[in-house]
């Protein structure tokens, strides 16, 4: 193999496995180092800066850096709660406005359109406005937020905490246009005076299921997130006792839990997949569990029984999972006989589609056949060079973090179209490594690797949060909770450098390693390299640290996959060839370009 | 001395032998010697050759004297037995341990000074006996722990740290060993674990006084320029008359060598030590050749490592005394007091 270019910004950055799996690349450990050093301020400050919303999202953040989390590998271990440590900053900060940015001291000449208050709008916004761009936000609802505010439920996300982090996007100078359906595009286009537009529209509609009795019964059988909406806006207020959820994905989740508190004593999930194949977080799964809800799975719902159009039950067909050749699975009738299960409402929770009726053909902005809009993926671009999408309405639904991580690329994309660059200006990634030893056996990172198992996130009583739908469920870590969790971090950003023409290969880095990451070889292609290993690396997703050639003509192998960033190997090295640096990664933000011009 | 214990943590792939343990259980406390320092690869070669050999870890009794390399078996296999001695006396404790228990394995570590210099007449009556051992001297020229003194290995001629010379002649500790009689006799470098492990390991297997001077090198007071026991130096001279490969008794033979290319020893306990040679003329049986081959090649400054000589079948300490078959401490009162009669009998011998 090559030496390895530990100067590529994109090497160490994906060693920092949660940062990477962040669609935000939210600095993870450093926050989580913040939190453990009790600078919630500036861990919270760190993490508004990446992902614009983190007391939202340390409660609902689908957490894609969970699953991808180094701990996560290690022997019966779990990922650090790295997201409800996000939540810890939110909660313990002190006063953080005086440090955001002001508003900008004069605008730019430029007016942007954002179209939906979602989280994809508010992060755009967020990222415009200091730039001194004029920033539109039109939305259909009275209240901003999108489906934070409409469709995740309070007892999850607590208005105050939403409130508070939109008033900072806004505060920022938007303009609010809140209230407005914006109904054409090509209006908007041709009569507004807008630069450059942003489609932050979501993916509003629900899927129905049209099966026999569905419009008779239609007074009890609701389409989940129309449902979730009223509920969140105060028109729907009570349910049937006995509840029926139809769907397997998280949209189901905060149904049922929604209809438990509305007065549903008998409320039950019914999927036509098995448990583990549903499309909802096993968190989300859990939670409903454990709040009485059983879930129910390989039944086919085949008709609304009812009587005079009052819904009375719903009729099941019991089926299995049977795989084809091509290890595609099929739902196949078992051949017992069908469930008839009696309720008083259904709720339809079994997807979400887009859909862009006021966006006129004459609009230049083209779809594809699966009704979603042609993009550039780099830059969010639409075929109308002047109209930006980013959230769910760009690739379908989504979630809040990738919404943010599209408003931010879609931010860096307008500035650039409105000053005339090119899509493909795009700013770079700058890296810097610092070495973290402050002396012989000193380090300025904690090193230590915690044994802890992961640490449960402690609830509310339900007497109080199952009668009252703005009872927030979870209380959040407490500091000492906090702290405990902090030390289970790795420290996955704190890398390991190797330096070959210092290196004396004593072994004394291979013997002392944990892990048995480090080898000294003869050198070989990829394949044989990694087979070839004291502990051989089969997990391809995680790359060889490869050096140049030593003295004796071998090179240094690294496996980094279950590296634990101890910093072993730089203790017990007597040439200081190993160091322990910490890498901070800058990312390409809306304005960065102005620098080359 | 590093600060943070090594995380328990392992490699969730990393292997197990036959007692289902991993290299890991093997490991002893964080090593508190130099960072670098080339004792602290010979405990990992140890622990990788126990490893290896699935000995379970309270079969096995590690002695040692004083000195850096003396240290080191708080640092690997800390389930087995452990005595640290006097300085240059580990060869006496061990025999005594041996006599009173000779179903453990016995592994002595020792340093240069330890071995050499202070305890040079121990090492040479533990040879001698045939005391079934492995015993390993850390040999780095210089009594590390007391900040770096020539020791009696130091070569003739060599330079320490501030330059000064060496002017008395080195003991060279593995041709004294086949002198005084050693049946296994080998030299390996730490930094050679290819080398190192099979020699270990052939060594536990072999029955009698088995002996490994391994070059260590002192990172801190002997590994500069002028240093012959460096690890510049070393890699730079090592020449090694074989390499070994040790095959247990229940594996099979499967590579097959050149004829010629390499010869097989079979152990007292019916394992194979096959060596690949690489100096066509060295036979590592005859020690008279032997020695001599030695001699010549460190006459051209060479240092020679591998397994230098064998004798498989020679007989050990207890075959020569005709002591009991079993440990002491399993001697029933049945066999301790022979009773009035027997008593009589020998009491009258000694008339
Ligand atoms: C029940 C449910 C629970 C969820 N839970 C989570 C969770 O826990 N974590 C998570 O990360 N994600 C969750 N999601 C997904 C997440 O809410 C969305 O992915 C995210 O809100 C998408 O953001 P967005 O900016 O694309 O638009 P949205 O949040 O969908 O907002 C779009 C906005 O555009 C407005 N709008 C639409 N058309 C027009 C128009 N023509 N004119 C003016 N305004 C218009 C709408 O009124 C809406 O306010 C959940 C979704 C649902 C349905
Ligand atoms: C009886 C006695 N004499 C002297 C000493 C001082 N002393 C301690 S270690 C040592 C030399 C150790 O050298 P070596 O065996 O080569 O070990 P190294 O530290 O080099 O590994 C000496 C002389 C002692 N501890 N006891
Ligand atoms: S251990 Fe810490 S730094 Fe490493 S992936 Fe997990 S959260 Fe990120
Ligand atoms: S920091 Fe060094 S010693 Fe620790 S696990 Fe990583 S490579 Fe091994
Ligand atoms: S002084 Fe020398 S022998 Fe002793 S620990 Fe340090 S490097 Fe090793
Ligand atoms: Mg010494």
């Amino acid at each position: 193999m090559q030496p390895t270019d530990v100067k590529d910004p994109d090497y160490f950055h994906k060693v920092v496995d949660c940062q990477w799996a962040c669609p935000a690349h939210t600095p993870v450990p450093e926050y989580i180092r913040l939190i453990a050093a009790g600078r919630y301020s500036d861990a919270y400050l760190l993490n508004w800066h990446s992902n614009v919303f983190p007391g939202v999202l340390g409660r609902t953040c689908d957490r894609p850096c969970e699953p991808a989390c180094r701990r996560g590998r290690l022997e019966a271990e779990e990922p650090v709660a790295i997201c409800r440590l996000k939540r810890v900053a939110a909660d313990h900060k002190a006063d953080i406005q005086p440090r955001l940015p002001r508003p900008a001291a004069a605008p730019n000449g430029k007016r942007v359109a954002a179209i939906g208050a979602g989280p994809a709008a508010l992060a755009l916004a967020r990222d415009l406005l200091p730039l001194g761009y004029e920033v539109v936000i039109f939305d259909a609802e009275r209240q901003p937020g999108g489906m934070m505010r409409s469709q995740i439920p309070a007892f999850r996300l607590p208005a105050s905490v939403l409130d508070e982090e939109i008033g900072y996007v806004l505060n920022l100078g938007a303009h609010t246009r809140f209230g407005e359906r914006v109904g054409s595009l090509t209006e908007l286009l041709d009569g507004g005076g807008f630069d450059a537009v942003f489609v932050g529209t979501g993916a509003p509609r629900g899927r129905d299921l049209q099966l026999p009795g569905r419009a008779a019964a239609n007074a009890n059988i609701h389409i989940g997130i129309d449902w979730l909406a009223s509920v969140a806006f105060g028109h729907c207020d009570r349910i049937g006792k006995r509840v029926i959820v139809l769907g397997g994905g998280n949209t189901a989740m905060d149904c049922c839990r929604t209809a438990r508190r509305l007065g549903g004593d008998s409320v039950t999930v019914v999927v036509r997949s098995g448990y583990e194949e549903m499309k909802a977080s096993p968190w989300e799964k859990e939670d409903a569990q454990r709040e009485g809800i059983p879930i129910r799975n390989f039944l086919v719902p085949k008709a609304f029984l009812h009587q005079d159009g009052q819904l009375t039950a719903v009729r099941f067909e019991p089926v299995h999972a049977e795989y084809d050749q091509d290890g595609r699975r099929q739902l196949v009738p078992t051949g017992e006989a069908q469930v008839d299960m009696q309720c008083d409402d259904v709720i339809i929770a079994i997807g979400q589609e887009n859909a862009f009726p006021w966006i006129e053909l004459e609009s230049g902005v083209e779809f594809d056949r699966w009704g979603l809009p042609v993009l550039d993926e780099d830059s969010l671009q639409s075929t109308n060079p002047a109209v930006f999408f980013g959230g769910d309405a760009a690739f379908g639904p989504k979630n809040i973090i990738w919404a943010v991580a599209h408003g931010r690329t879609a931010a860096i994309s307008i500035d650039l179209w409105c000053r005339g660059h090119s899509m493909r200006d795009r700013p770079d990634t700058l890296m810097r490594l610092s070495s973290q030893k402050m002396g012989i056996h000193e380090w300025s990172y904690d090193n230590d690797v915690s044994l802890d198992p992961r640490h449960e996130v402690p609830w509310q009583d339900q007497r109080l949060t199952l009668v009252d739908l703005a009872e927030e469920v979870e209380t959040g870590f407490d500091v000492q909770q906090a702290l405990a969790e902090a030390e289970r971090c790795l420290n996955c950003d704190v890398q390991t450098l190797f330096t070959a023409p210092s290196c004396i290969e004593c072994d004394a880095c291979v013997d002392i390693c944990p892990v048995d990451c480090i080898n000294f070889t003869e050198n070989q292609p990829e394949v044989a390299l990694r087979a070839g290993l004291r502990v051989p690396a089969e997990n391809t997703s995680q790359a060889l640290m490869v050096s140049p050639e030593l003295a004796t003509g071998r090179v240094m192998v690294k496996d980094e996959d279950l590296c634990l960033h101890c910093g072993l190997c730089a203790e017990r090295c007597p040439t200081g060839a190993w160091d322990m640096q910490k890498f901070v990664i800058d990312l390409p933000k809306a304005g960065a370009a102005c620098m080359g011009g | 001395m590093t600060y943070i214990r090594k995380p328990k943590i392992q490699h969730p792939r990393l292997s197990r032998n036959a007692l289902g343990l991993t290299r890991r259980d093997y490991e002893g406390a964080v090593s508190t010697l130099c960072a670098g320092c080339g004792h602290d690869s010979i405990s990992a070669a140890i622990i990788e050759a126990c490893y290896e050999m699935s000995l379970p870890a309270h079969r096995i009794a590690k002695l040692s004297g004083i000195g850096c390399s003396s240290k080191t078996p708080t640092y690997f296999l800390s389930r087995s037995h452990g005595f640290n001695s006097v300085h240059g006396r580990m060869p006496a404790v061990l025999t005594g341990a041996y006599m009173a228990n000779r179903d453990l394995v016995y592994i002595g570590v020792s340093g240069d000074g330890d071995s050499a210099s202070i305890g040079l007449g121990q090492f040479a009556h533990a040879m001698r006996r045939g005391v079934n051992m492995t015993y390993i001297v850390e040999n780095n020229g210089v009594y590390g722990l007391t900040k770096g003194q020539f020791s009696a290995t130091a070569d003739y001629g060599a330079k320490n740290k501030r330059g000064v010379q060496n002017f008395d002649e080195a003991i060279d500790l593995a041709t004294l060993a086949i002198q005084m009689g050693a049946t296994f006799v080998a030299r390996s470098f730490s930094g050679d674990k290819a080398q190192l492990v099979p020699l270990i390991q052939a060594a536990i297997h072999h029955r009698g006084a088995a002996f490994i001077d391994v070059v260590s090198p002192c990172v801190t007071f002997n590994n500069h320029r002028e240093s012959t026991k460096g690890f510049d130096y070393v890699r730079a001279h090592n020449a090694a008359v074989n390499r070994p490969d040790l095959i247990p008794v229940r594996e099979e033979v499967r590579v097959s060598y050149p004829e010629g290319a390499t010869e097989t020893v079979e152990l007292h306990d019916g394992s194979l030590l096959q060596l690949t040679k690489c100096a066509a003329d060295y036979n590592p049986r005859d020690r008279t050749r032997a020695i001599n081959a030695i001699q010549e090649r460190q006459r051209l400054n060479q240092v020679v490592t591998g397994l230098l000589y064998i004798d498989p079948d020679a007989p050990d300490l207890h075959d020569e005394m005709g002591t009991v078959s079993c440990p002491l401490n399993q001697l029933s009162d049945a066999e301790l007091i022979p009773g009035r009669a027997q008593l009589e009998v020998i009491n009258q011998a000694h008339r």
